[in-house]
């Protein structure tokens, strides 16, 4: 092995060069605030704007649709709590058990401050049943957010038809579809708010969207200078927005060849692991994220599983409780009924538009024996 | 986040595996938790008739620093005295590690649980008397690992809906 495989693309990507190409003259040159009336200010309010068109085409919407955030959590917040505070009166929000924290904690707080929250259960390969979105929503129902495809084990959701639901009850819907952009088609037209992140598909970190439905309004979060007409103030990310048009044009410019890689490369180690004993698969075979697999190996923990493959020079990642900061496992596996045992053992591995299928052979190659490796130490024999 | 020895001890632990001819096993931790620790220890009078621990072993289902404390805490134990070895504290364990993540600090308690539980049965299945301190300990073990438990079923439950 020459040098270390990145597996870790659902946490983030490598900047692509043509997108630091991109973004370089705003850093040195054209530094301007968007804001400014000066030359320089023009310069950069021109290059906003482009962005904002480019990115608005891609995903057939309006420029006037998309507002730039610094990221994905920041868009999640924009969207649950800015709708909660225009909600006219209406209290309810539903929601699901696999959301990111930045969904879900963001509801949870928002319990705190007199709204009420249903979330919903998933079958045990993360799959939200459309029928039970329906059954949650109430007369003062304000949102449904659930997320287009989940970032530990791949899942889609049936988006379109939740969609349907919330649109037939005059509910509005938000999708977390950051693990989407370039994986598979957005469900712009199923939704009416759409989070998205720069860094997940090869673009700069601290930048994001937020696509908003013309009509839909929402409360902003952020109070000042009243940029992004009104919904997000705060000054610009210019270099930020434009590598993260040149990102988003990069990714959906070659979804479909990207895509079908990647899951070829999916079904590869979905078939290699699953082979070997004490294994398996958390998620949907099929109904997934081409670029997300997660596997649980049974007798061993995930942290010390992700070091041994980093000292083997591969980077990968685990929802063990060990690897968390509350010490607690990933609700999204005990969400879908995976055992605590084997929550502990999982590994999430993700591909990037960069991944080759030799370096999949290589990680298949090191993963029995360091599998193998941490179960002669452990006290836990595969299958008791 | 971890420092050199303890990458040193997790990627060639000491003293790893089951001991075939052991006189005691101390069980500490629980799967739902994520950390289990087995220690095994063979003990032997010396000449003057000490209790000395002659092998120790271990087998742990767990992260880096369970997996490099349990290593350590058999280096640190291997050829002492019974009464020696009681006094050994976590402390201790992470600092032959030269210390470990503040959030990670339960992990040298394992393992120095997993020692004063091997002696706590060696003593008990001898018949012998259990020093104060060793029961004690022995106690607070058994509490902690049912609140944990506990702490586990009230996480399950919340995110299973």
């Amino acid at each position: 092995m020459t040098h270390p495989i990145y597996l870790d693309n659902s946490a983030t990507t490598r900047t692509a060069p043509e997108v630091v190409e991109a973004m370089s003259p705003y850093f040195s040159t054209s530094y301007g605030n968007a804001s400014s009336l000066h030359a320089f200010g023009r310069e950069a309010h021109r290059a906003v704007e482009e962005s904002r068109g480019a990115i608005a085409e891609l995903l057939g919407a309006q420029p006037e649709e998309i507002v730039f955030t610094a990221g994905a959590t920041e868009a999640n917040n924009l969207a649950i709590i800015g709708s909660a505070f225009s909600s006219n009166g209406r209290k309810h929000l539903i929601t699901t058990a696999i959301e990111h924290h930045a969904v879900l904690h963001t509801v949870e707080w928002l319990r705190t401050q007199g709204f009420d929250a249903t979330v919903l259960d998933v079958d045990p390969t993360g799959r939200v049943d459309p029928e039970q979105v329906r059954e949650a929503i109430r007369p003062d129902t304000l949102l449904v957010s659930v997320m287009t495809g989940n970032n530990e084990i791949g899942t889609l959701q049936p988006i379109e038809e939740i969609g349907r639901i919330c649109r037939d009850h005059g509910v509005r819907f938000h999708t977390d579809a950051v693990q989407a952009l370039g994986k598979v088609p957005l469900p712009v037209d199923a939704a009416d708010l759409l989070s998205i992140s720069a860094h997940k598909f090869h673009g700069p970190k601290g930048v994001g969207f937020l696509f908003v439905r013309k009509g839909i309004k929402l409360t902003p979060i952020l109070h000042g200078g009243g940029h992004e007409r009104g919904r997000r103030s705060g000054t610009e990310n210019v270099p930020g927005i434009v590598g993260m048009a040149a990102a988003a044009k990069l990714a959906l410019g070659e979804q479909d060849a990207t895509s079908s890689r990647m899951r070829a490369l999916r079904a590869r180690m979905i078939d290699a692991v699953t082979q070997l004993r004490g294994t398996r698969l958390n998620g949907h075979r099929e109904e997934s994220l081409p670029h997300i697999a997660n596997f649980s190996f049974e007798a061993i923990e995930g942290e010390s599983l992700v070091m041994r493959l980093d000292e083997r020079g591969i980077a990968v990642s685990t929802g063990s409780a060990c690897s968390s900061p509350n010490l607690e496992p990933s609700h999204v596996l005990i969400a879908i009924g995976v055992p605590l045992s084997m929550a502990h053992g999982s590994l999430r591995v993700s591909t990037g538009r960069q991944t080759t299928e030799q370096e999949i052979d290589e990680f298949l190659d090191v993963l029995p024996e360091v599998v193998e490796g941490l179960r002669a130490i452990s006290p836990f024999k595969v299958g008791e | 986040m971890y420092t050199e020895r303890v990458i040193e001890h997790f990627r060639n632990p000491h003293n790893m595996g089951k001991l075939e001819d052991y006189s005691a096993i101390g069980k500490v931790g629980n799967i739902v938790c994520g950390d289990v620790m087995w220690l095994y220890i063979k003990v032997d009078p010396d000449e003057e008739g000490r209790d000395v621990i002659t092998d120790i072993s271990w087998e742990t289902f767990g992260c880096t620093a369970a997996i490099a404390t349990s290593s350590m805490v058999s280096d640190l134990a291997k050829g002492r005295t019974i009464d020696e070895a009681i006094t050994l504290t976590n402390q201790d364990v992470a600092k032959e590690l030269g210390g470990l993540p503040p959030i990670k600090m339960h992990c040298s308690a394992l393992a120095a649980d997993a020692l004063n539980e091997a002696i706590y049965t060696y003593l008990s299945q001898q018949g012998r008397e259990i020093p104060g301190p060793l029961r004690k300990r022995h106690e607070r073990i058994a509490r902690e690992v049912a609140a944990l438990e506990k702490r586990y079923e009230a996480f399950v439950d919340k995110n299973r809906g």
